[in-house]
């Protein structure tokens, strides 16, 4: 007997939420980044699961499950980047404080 | 029997995931929330383990948990005091994100228990190593060598953007 894929995705679901509720309520861009990582997350067990449960045979979702890490990897680097680079000129990541740049 | 010992298991990880990930957005270090973010990513790694999806999980802990938080937790120590505490959001906000995020979740997870997709098929076996990388690198129908490529190309540009935008002038 085997686990029923709603399970996984209800999980994925709640995870993604979660990333959700981080975005709104948190208030500084290193966390805003780990929000965005949760939800990323979320969608890559989605690919996982809907290529394990309903086309076995085929590797579509494994393949892009790969290829959405990679992605993430790419997107934290750059963010990153522009964090300290923000860091760097107003010495601050809170997102109230971003409104500086533009002086 | 088994499926008790799976559904064991699955139950442990994701009471261990949605915890790991509550605390990882509320927490008011953010040193604290990368690292609960890494037991999240963990949690993923077995979740794909659980699937048999061995490569996916491997891949999952060496690029994601070993270099997506290793740059989080250099980003955050190069920020330093910035760090270590957030100013707490408005009520209004906070209410604002809860009411949302928890609408959608019913929504999602409403949808999904509503849904009767055909999904029998699952074969619990290892996806040989081989026929993913024909996969990969193959040009045939259903073989992503393009997006393989463009992800390259994505990530030599990320690397060049990167180092342009985070070096001292």
């Amino acid at each position: 007997m085997i686990i029923p894929a709603h399970y996984f995705l209800i999980l994925s679901a709640i995870l993604f939420f979660i990333g959700v509720f981080g975005f709104f309520t948190r208030r500084n861009l290193v966390s805003l980044l780990i929000s965005t990582e949760l939800m990323l997350n979320a969608v890559d067990i989605n690919f996982a699961v809907f290529n394990a449960y309903c086309h076995p045979g085929l590797l579509e979702g494994y393949v892009f499950a790969i290829f959405g890490i990679g992605i993430a990897a790419a997107e934290t680097a750059v963010a990153i980047a522009i964090i300290i680079n923000v860091y760097r000129n107003i010495h601050s990541i809170h997102i109230k404080r971003l409104r500086e740049l533009k002086h | 029997m088994e499926f008790h010992n799976n559904l064991f298991i699955f139950s442990g990880l994701a009471l261990f995931m949605i915890l790991a990930a509550m605390f990882a957005v509320t927490s008011s270090r953010i040193m604290r929330a990368a690292t609960l973010l890494l037991f999240v990513l963990f949690g993923t790694a077995g979740l794909y383990f659980m699937l048999h999806y061995t490569f996916l999980g491997a891949v999952q802990i060496t690029v994601y948990a070993g270099g997506i938080v290793v740059l989080f937790i250099f980003a955050i120590l190069l920020i330093g005091k910035g760090s270590i505490d957030i100013t707490h959001t408005s009520k209004l906000r906070y209410l604002a994100g809860l009411l949302s995020a928890l609408s959608g979740a019913v929504i999602t997870i409403y949808l999904i228990d509503s849904t009767a997709f055909d999904a029998t098929h699952f074969m619990g076996k290892d996806v040989p190593m081989k026929s993913l990388g024909l996969a990969i690198m193959g040009t045939d129908r259903y073989n992503y060598i393009l997006p393989f490529e463009v992800l390259s190309i994505l990530l030599l540009a990320c690397t060049v953007g990167a180092i342009l935008i985070a070096r001292k002038k």
